[in-house]
């Protein structure tokens, strides 16, 4: 149990995480792209993330949550080193939240303004998730490079972000504006790639065994289908965004699907660079766990919510499946 | 001027929670008000009750998103500003802020979004059956809070082992002493400032005429849950109060600032609490009330400050607290039975009343902001009482970082507080017919699907 727990709980922050990106990433995508758009695509947009983005905003909520529950101490110590990042997104994710609503309630003189904070504060979360991550893989160090390679993962988090938010739109709208979302990816198709390079090249840089792990043979050869599936699925996507009949007859989810498969592939490359550590070269998830009484405890819970949150996040999905329609915040 | 960080993060930490605290305290009573409309509209198909809730869950989905974002920040705040919290207490909270986000976070969050945009896209039924959940869900996220917060207020099932807390057991972790009543007392706040919410809205949009049947449904259901529920929340507050000066003798102590331990203590009316010279200037003083209130004796013994020499709160802000919590209940008590016994003799409301039920809007929040401050700042100097001191468990930032992210949270919680409640007046004067027709009618499907 002592030696199972910790790893049982890895894996469960690790999914809530990936869920938070792959869900949440979307519509903050959807977000950044709001000023791009005319005034009542800027509704069809929202409208198309509205009854969702709640639910995928609490990912991240179960995803430090875990972190908090099981590993007590690195969550005090990740959280104290990222202060300042972690409190600019919670700004950011505060003003995109609320305005929302407030868009549509405030008045009419005041869309603009909270039109205005949606798109900021979409930005501004994703920027500062960027950095977070940046500043994580280099195994929270205050170096320069660390800084530069953060700043780098905040410029370019935010594009993978709008491509999942292309993905998105061209999933749930159709005509102008979905034509427009094909136009957007092609921009935000290229540092995307650079940000996803970026941090594939900066773990082994930053850690000599987590290179020793992926470069000797023969654990080399049963990593490759990672890097393999990676590069196809980015290949597919710019293949359709520039051939756009790609996506046509029901395949519009092509470049949703195959932004998530390079999240997973990502997020499984990273969770096998970091394993057994949660903070790199710094402490272990053994080292960090809370008791196992209190993990067991827990995970009672985890086990029977998780499937059936599962269940009736499939659900709503379901039934605001298809294309969006205009719905009323007011 | 050079201000100590952990002063800061203290403030830091009051700002956010009590700008958060705002926003629950409306939607935990408000989904179950909206669940009523739904239902009372499912049974009678009256135009008007469709109203009151088309009305009500636009400004429930505000207050959903202001509780929920906010609440974000405090998950965070655990690990940013006090990392000796969960170090130390880690195997206690942990388990119980996990639960409230499997069991209620996910539940609410995702249930709202039918129940906000679903309705032309499942039965009647399930619409039904999404506002119990999200009912349900609000309420659940109140159970697993409150037990934490209870917990650290009179711990229980526990051991330490090298200083970190150990589970012993859950029962008596979950349902610590303080929990049943701290838990019914916030549940019966959130009823009652939701009450006082929409009873005044109400009030308001009738001094304007909008919305006749609708506006005096909602205004009615305001006055006859505010009448029902005030004397219950004050012999609720009555038990927890007794509760407290078992556990927490210091919190009574100092709520009642008895500087010196005595029997037939006076109860203290106004009086300015002074810690320098451990005494109360310009007392106004009824005699044995305190005792009366407190052992329901008037000669009981209540204990004073002078026992908890260095570990009892500070008194000023907590005296004061508590008279202003006790202020404002008398006062939703007196008005909510005016109200009542006008509405049901009458079957109409004065002009005074209108503009007095107005004017208490907001009552709620002064309310349980009040009281919740009696209850945390009453807990200090201890995060967990008799275990961890608050100040063992912050983290080592320089004031310019707390300070300067403090002045940030305080600018934007100043904007969006005015933005909320600009908000509800811009909704205010609206009738629901004019905010509601898109999702009334079928949806107007703007692109169907290839």
């Amino acid at each position: 149990m002592e030696y199972w727990l910790p790893i049982i709980y890895m894996g469960i922050m690790g999914l809530a995480l990936l869920i938070y990106v792959i869900l949440d990433g979307y519509d903050l995508g959807v977000g950044m792209l709001v000023p791009l758009a005319g005034e009542a695509e800027k509704d069809m947009m929202i409208a198309s993330i509205g009854p969702f983005w709640d639910a995928n905003e609490t990912w991240i909520v179960l995803g430090v949550g875990v972190l908090l529950i099981a590993f007590p101490t690195a969550h005090g110590i990740i959280l104290t080193s990222l202060y300042l990042p972690v409190t600019i997104m919670l700004m950011g994710l505060i003003l995109r939240g609320v305005a929302f609503d407030l868009r549509v309630k405030a008045g009419d003189h005041r869309r603009g303004l909270w039109n205005k904070a949606f798109f900021a504060g979409s930005l501004i979360s994703s920027s500062a998730q960027g950095w977070m991550l940046g500043a994580y893989i280099t195994g929270l160090q205050a170096s320069t490079t660390s800084l530069l390679f953060s700043a780098l993962i905040a410029m370019t988090l935010p594009a993978l972000y709008l491509v999942l938010g292309c993905g998105w739109l061209l999933m749930k709208t159709d005509g102008e504006l979905r034509n427009k979302a094909i136009g957007w990816a092609r921009m935000a198709i290229w540092p995307m790639g650079l940000g996803l390079f970026m941090v594939s090249i900066a773990t082994p840089l930053v850690s000599s065994t987590i290179a020793e792990k992926w470069f000797t043979l023969p654990n080399a050869l049963y990593l490759m289908p990672i890097p393999m599936i990676c590069l196809f699925c980015y290949g597919l996507i710019v293949a359709a965004l520039n051939k756009p009949t790609m996506l046509d007859k029901n395949r519009s989810y092509l470049i949703y699907v195959s932004t998530v498969a390079i999240c997973l592939m990502a997020s499984l490359g990273l969770a096998y660079s970091l394993f057994p550590d949660i903070i790199i070269g710094g402490l272990t998830i053994w080292e960090s766990a809370a008791s196992v009484k209190s993990l067991q405890f827990t995970l009672v819970g985890v086990v029977i919510t998780l499937p059936v949150i599962l269940f009736y996040t499939y659900f709503v999905y379901r039934i605001f499946h298809g294309k969006a329609t205009a719905l009323s915040y007011e | 001027m050079d201000f100590d960080p952990f002063v800061l993060a203290r403030i830091q930490f009051a700002t956010n929670i009590s700008f958060h605290i705002l926003f629950p305290a409306i939607s935990i009573g408000l989904a179950w008000i909206l669940l009523f409309f739904r239902v009372r509209f499912t049974q009678t198909g009256e135009q008007a009750w469709e109203y009151a809730y088309l009305f009500w869950v636009k400004i429930f989905a505000l207050t959903f998103a202001m509780g929920v974002v906010s609440g974000i920040t405090m998950s965070f705040q655990f690990g940013t500003n006090w990392p000796g919290f969960m170090e130390k207490a880690g195997n206690v909270a942990g388990p119980l802020l996990g639960y409230e986000v499997l069991s209620a976070f996910f539940l609410e969050a995702s249930f709202l979004g039918i129940m906000l945009f679903g309705k032309d896209r499942v039965s009647n039924r399930m619409h039904l059956i999404s506002a119990l959940l999200v009912a349900l869900g609000t309420t659940l996220s109140a159970f697993w809070i409150l037990s934490l917060n209870s917990w650290m207020q009179t711990p229980t099932g526990y051991y330490l082992e090298n200083g970190v807390v150990m589970v012993d057991s859950w029962m008596e972790v979950i349902f610590n002493p303080s929990f049943p009543y701290r838990f019914f007392h916030m549940l019966i706040a959130c009823l009652l400032t939701s009450a006082f919410l929409i009873a005044g809205v109400s009030a308001w949009r009738a001094l304007r005429n909008v919305d006749g049947p609708a506006t005096w449904k909602v205004m009615k259901t305001g006055v006859v849950i505010a009448a029902v529920l005030a004397p219950v929340q004050i012999f609720i507050g009555d038990l927890h109060g007794l509760n407290t000066l078992e556990h927490q003798p210091a919190k009574i102590a100092a709520m009642e600032a008895v500087w010196e331990t005595e029997k037939g203590a006076p109860f203290t009316v106004f009086g300015l609490p002074d810690e320098a010279s451990k005494s109360n200037r310009y007392a106004i003083e009824v005699p044995y009330a305190a005792s009366l209130i407190l052992t329901h004796d008037p000669m009981g013994e209540v204990k004073g400050l002078n026992e908890f020499e260095g570990e009892h709160p500070p008194v000023a802000i907590v005296f004061w607290s508590f008279r202003i919590m006790l202020a404002v209940g008398g006062l939703m008590l007196l008005v909510a039975w005016w109200a009542a016994w006008q509405l049901r003799n009458k079957n109409t409301a004065t002009k005074p009343l209108l503009y007095s039920l107005a004017a208490m809007t907001f009552s709620g929040w002064v309310a349980v902001l009040a009281g919740w401050y009696v209850t945390e700042i009453g807990r200090q100097p201890w995060i967990v009482s008799g275990v961890l001191k608050v100040q063992d468990v912050v983290a080592e930032h320089s004031s310019a970082t707390v300070g300067g992210t403090l002045f940030g949270y305080i600018l934007l919680y100043g904007f969006l507080l005015a933005s909320y409640i600009g908000a509800l007046l811009n909704l205010s004067r609206k009738p629901a017919a004019s905010l509601s027709l898109s999702a009334i009618n079928a949806p107007q499907t703007v692109n169907k699907e290839v």
